[in-house]
């Protein structure tokens, strides 16, 4: 039972958070929420099934899009079931597409796909409807985004959760490790992997929506930021993409260290940044979890 | 690596000096401690270049002044030192915001400057105004400006909109063209994202009446780096004049392209970039008759004077746009400090209503905008002068046709 | 004016090509996805600039020298940074993806040092841009040695892959990173110098850049962007694949701006990038299964 209580308070406890801490202490929660949330979505399509997907903007960036088009004309409930259903059609689409694409391919694709969207955008913007930039401009306050998100990252965790456990996840863990035995262990592999690509997709789309109301003035050079790609790729595989909590335990962490770097040394921030990166890739190769547990098996001789 | 020590050394040099300086002068200082003035400008990502030139030597060059003078000076006289609390904002505006949101709750900064850039500085704006601190909007060129001013009252818009600069540029062609100079065919390129569409779709309309005609018209995305082919295409469109709503990497690419191919419109304006002092040597030495967005009044002492310090502490001359109004900006709130002191109210007041002696000459915000501004300068000599408005004081008479490259 | 659609094209083309060179070499030989090859092509241009501004040396004179520098500097770093994570990989497909992270941090360290040590303004050079009559086609002189280097170094490539013995060794290591100790191929050795080889090239598409481009610290991302579309459209590894996908990326790229609208030209590039990955992933030339 504990593996469902504790996580529930936890939530509790940080649902309350908001009433007493400053409002750069929300503005820092609602970052690693955000984050979160990102890196879970992420690692809910890609950690098991080994797709780098770099696409995580393309979906991120078309909901914060959607918001900045549709927030005058419909209501915010609307705009968000808007948002989700855009962003699961284009994985929809695009998944259909191209998840036959494996290793580098694919991770290319994805990039490109970033770019793709947000080239179309522009010049749909700029030739059709004549302006390029709009404002958002909600009544929608800080606490209320971080409740949102907050929802957003326990739903993901959740999903997570379950997933793993159902024969989805087995599916799933299969095509990871070999796509040839999991389609002859009977796996529809097209069909597995577009669900959980949608899947993800959705939330990834609907956590740009929700941070969006932040922005007020949308562009696509700015909500397309490919780093945003990075960063997220990074925070899960940091954690380790394949663990539930993992990309949890990668992302907060990461993001604390951005936020302190960025603001004790604004001069040498990528400098330290690229280090910590490459520090990342040769001191926690499997993920902050996976060498944690292998610390302990260690510790207490050699267990499982 | 020599750039960045040596004003490191500077500062440090600087606080040093004041610090000696706080000691003789005594009491007065001692007791109130500095002014915390912050700000989250781009070190990183790509507005790191915008910043770069505009934005942060001028934010460094005025506190070095303030500071080695003895500091702001407080409505009873007394002086006290500015201390910048910066952080970097990684282009991101998610995490902008949560750097305002910082200095604001957790730094509790006395005043905060604005980041480089339109989206930044709308980003920032609902919490400015939630805050109540005072925001001196420059480098950010909107249309919207008097929505904005209306919406945030502490907001100020300091570098008006596409349709003024589009107009300024109207302007001088027509005057041109009722010459006899050029003709009334118009070759213009816009640069895909909210400044070059802004500024397009301001020109349109302009150019239509006052009877131009846009024999080429056409966007071009952001991160274009061959502009053979556009140039080709203007080239043959048979117009005396060629307009790029351009930021630097174009401007500079169209500039050799043109040059390159030997093509040499009566009129080349092109956008950011033109005023940047490294023209005239991306230009190959040939800037002359080339004209660009902004310009400043060369003549005028308080300018030279601004170039020479900025020269000195930063290495390099200001851009002759958006530094010398990012400059002014902050002798404004330097002035409006020592007339009515840090209060967050009085000073959003005083700077709305008040007049102010800056670089740029006297300074009076219209509904909280900057209205007296040069819209179009032009390359004459060695340095880049403001031709329009040509009723203000202090413009140029625009050299048209340009000389040949 | 399809002359002149054809020309600017071709020499677009060849600076997009010679900038591919060196990516599809480190990434078909050596199995390293480098993130941060934009960011070696503004070291060498950065270097240039600065060689020209303050000591006066001709961008022409200086291009040999960046580019020996660029072949040591991408030797030592294979051997430092790249070595370990193919050694710890082994024959998993781990590779891909730490040397993918491993890069992406480098990428920054790059960019910061840049940003450190040249400033955050935008760089630019006047050197032989004046222009050069091509069959009625007036082309910048910086552009033209541009796209002769890249005919250069690009056919040099070719014969040497296609022709020597040190080519084959190459190639057998691209084909079969595996099986190829077994006929005494020292693998580690030929990646090392595939990285390298990259590294030098990726310094001479950099100081021929700084030629004629502006940039600044942090647009390498771009020339990554770039050289990436090309590799993956002529195939990894595939010399002959880059040369002719990167000349034509910039036929289509002048073709689009001309003839249908220079707001669809990057568009049009990944439009076209993404149907390559899905119909020939292989690439367009590519011959490996």
């Amino acid at each position: 039972m504990s593996r469902i209580i504790l996580p529930l308070i936890g939530l509790a406890l940080l649902a309350i958070v908001p009433l007493i801490v400053t409002d750069y202490g929300l503005g820092l929660l609602i970052g690693a929420a955000t984050y979160v949330t990102l890196a879970s979505a992420w690692a809910l399509f890609s950690g098991q099934t080994h797709y780098i997907s770099l696409a995580t903007v393309a979906f991120y960036g078309t909901g914060a899009y959607t918001v900045a088009v549709l927030n005058e004309t419909l209501g915010y409930g609307a705009v968000l079931l808007c948002a989700a259903l855009i962003g699961g059609t284009i994985a929809l689409v695009v998944g259909l597409a191209t998840l036959r694409l494996r290793g580098v391919y694919f991770v290319i694709f994805s990039f490109g796909l970033a770019e793709l969207v947000r080239q179309l955008i522009t010049w749909y913007e700029v030739n059709v409807t004549g302006t390029l930039g709009r404002y958002i401009f909600l009544d929608i306050t800080t606490r209320q985004i971080y409740w949102q998100m907050l929802g957003l990252a326990a739903i993901t965790i959740a999903l997570t959760a379950w997933i793993h456990r159902s024969r989805l996840g087995m599916a799933l863990r299969v095509i990871g490790d070999d796509e040839t035995v999991a389609a002859h262990s009977g796996i529809n592999l097209a069909r597995v992997k577009l669900l959980a690509f949608v899947l993800s997709a959705v939330i990834l789309t609907l956590a740009g929506a929700i941070t969006s109301p932040r922005y007020v003035y949308v562009e696509p050079s700015i909500v397309f930021n490919p780093t945003i790609s990075f960063l997220t790729v990074i925070m899960a595989l940091l954690g380790g993409a394949n663990r539930l909590w993992g990309p949890t335990l990668g992302a907060v962490p990461l993001f604390l260290i951005f936020e302190w770097l960025s603001s004790n040394f604004p001069d040498s921030y990528p400098i330290l940044l690229g280090l910590l990166f490459i520090g990342v890739v040769f001191l926690v190769p499997n993920g902050l979890i996976a060498s944690t547990e292998r610390l302990l098996g260690k510790a207490k001789g050699a267990r499982g | 690596m020599t750039r960045i020590s040596r004003r490191a050394a500077l500062r440090a040099l600087s606080i040093c000096m004041t610090s000696t300086l706080a000691f003789g002068a005594g009491s007065a200082l001692a007791q109130d401690g500095p002014v915390k003035i912050g700000y989250a400008v781009a070190r990183t990502g790509p507005n790191a270049t915008g910043a770069g030139i505009t934005t942060i030597p001028n934010y460094e060059l005025w506190v070095d002044t303030v500071n080695k003078a003895g500091g702001l000076t407080m409505p009873d006289g007394s002086q006290r030192m500015i201390e910048v609390v910066e952080y970097d904002n990684r282009s991101a505006n998610e995490d902008l915001v949560r750097s305002i949101e910082r200095l604001a709750t957790q730094d509790k900064v006395d005043l905060i400057l604005p980041p480089w850039g339109t989206g930044g500085n709308l980003a920032i704006a609902p919490l400015m105004a939630r805050f109540g601190y005072p925001q001196l909007a420059v480098t950010a060129v909107t249309d919207k400006a008097p929505d904005f001013a209306a919406r945030w009252d502490r907001s100020f818009w300091m570098l008006g909109g596409g349709h003024d600069y589009a107009g300024g540029l109207v302007d001088v062609l027509t005057k041109a063209r009722d010459a006899g100079t050029i003709n009334n065919k118009v070759a213009v390129v816009s640069v895909a994202d909210g400044f070059g569409i802004d500024l397009i779709t301001g020109a349109r309309p302009a150019f239509a009446e006052a009877g131009f005609e846009l024999v080429y018209d056409k966007t071009y995305p952001l991160g274009t780096s061959d502009f053979a082919a556009i140039m080709s295409e203007a080239q043959g469109s048979g117009a005396d004049s060629f307009v790029a709503f351009s930021y630097p990497p174009g401007s500079f690419g169209m500039t050799k392209t043109a040059q390159s191919m030997n093509y040499n419109p009566a009129v080349f304006y092109i956008s950011v970039g033109g005023a940047f002092p490294i023209y005239p040597g991306v230009a190959d030495g040939k800037a002359e008759g080339v004209m660009a967005i902004g310009g400043v009044d060369a003549e005028s002492p308080a300018i030279q004077e601004y170039f020479t310090r900025h020269t000195a502490f930063v290495g390099s001359p200001p851009d002759s746009w958006a530094s010398a109004i990012t400059y002014a900006s902050l002798e404004m709130l330097a002035q409006a400090i020592e007339r009515v002191g840090l209060d967050h109210a009085a000073l959003a007041e005083e700077l709305s209503g008040g007049t102010f002696e800056t670089v740029v000459g006297e300074v009076k915000l219209e509904d909280n905008q900057l209205r007296d501004l040069w819209w179009i300068g032009q390359w004459q000599g060695d340095a880049f002068r403001a031709i329009g408005p040509a009723d203000k004081t202090g413009a140029a008479t625009p050299i048209i046709p340009k000389p040949e490259w | 004016m399809l002359s002149t659609t054809l020309i600017l094209g071709l020499v677009l083309g060849g600076t997009y090509a010679l900038l591919a060179l060196g990516l599809t070499l480190q990434y078909g030989i050596a199995r390293i996805m480098n993130l941060a090859y934009g960011e070696f092509t503004l070291i060498a241009a950065f270097l240039v600039v600065a060689s020209f501004q303050h000591l006066g040396v001709p961008p022409l004179v200086a291009l040999p020298f960046v580019t020996i520098a660029g072949y040591g500097f991408g030797w030592l770093l294979y051997q430092v940074m790249m070595r370990p994570l193919v050694a710890r990989s082994g024959s998993s497909g781990r590779l891909e993806v730490d040397s993918i992270l491993a890069t992406f941090g480098l990428l920054f360290l790059i960019q910061g040092v840049l940003l450190v040590g040249f400033g955050a303004n935008f760089t630019s050079i006047s050197y032989l841009d004046r222009g050069i009559d091509v069959l009625g086609v007036s082309v910048a002189l910086n552009r033209l040695i541009a796209f002769a280097i890249c005919v250069l170094a690009g056919g040099a490539l070719v014969v040497a892959l296609q022709k020597t013995r040190w080519g084959l060794i190459m190639r057998a290591v691209a084909l079969t990173p595996g099986s190829a100790p077994l006929v005494g191929i020292d693998v580690n050795r030929v990646a090392r110098q595939g990285f390298a080889i990259g590294s030098a090239l990726a310094a001479t598409a950099g100081a021929s850049i700084s030629m004629y481009q502006t940039f600044s610290a942090t647009g390498g991302v771009v020339f990554t962007m770039k050289a990436l579309v090309i590799v993956i459209m002529g195939g990894v590894g595939n010399v002959p694949g880059a040369l002719a996908a990167g000349l034509a990326l910039g036929l289509l790229e002048t073709f689009v701006a001309t003839a249908i609208d220079p707001g669809l030209t990057l568009a049009a590039t990944f439009a076209i990038f993404l149907l390559v990955l899905l119909w020939r992933p292989q690439g367009l030339f590519g011959a490996r299964t």
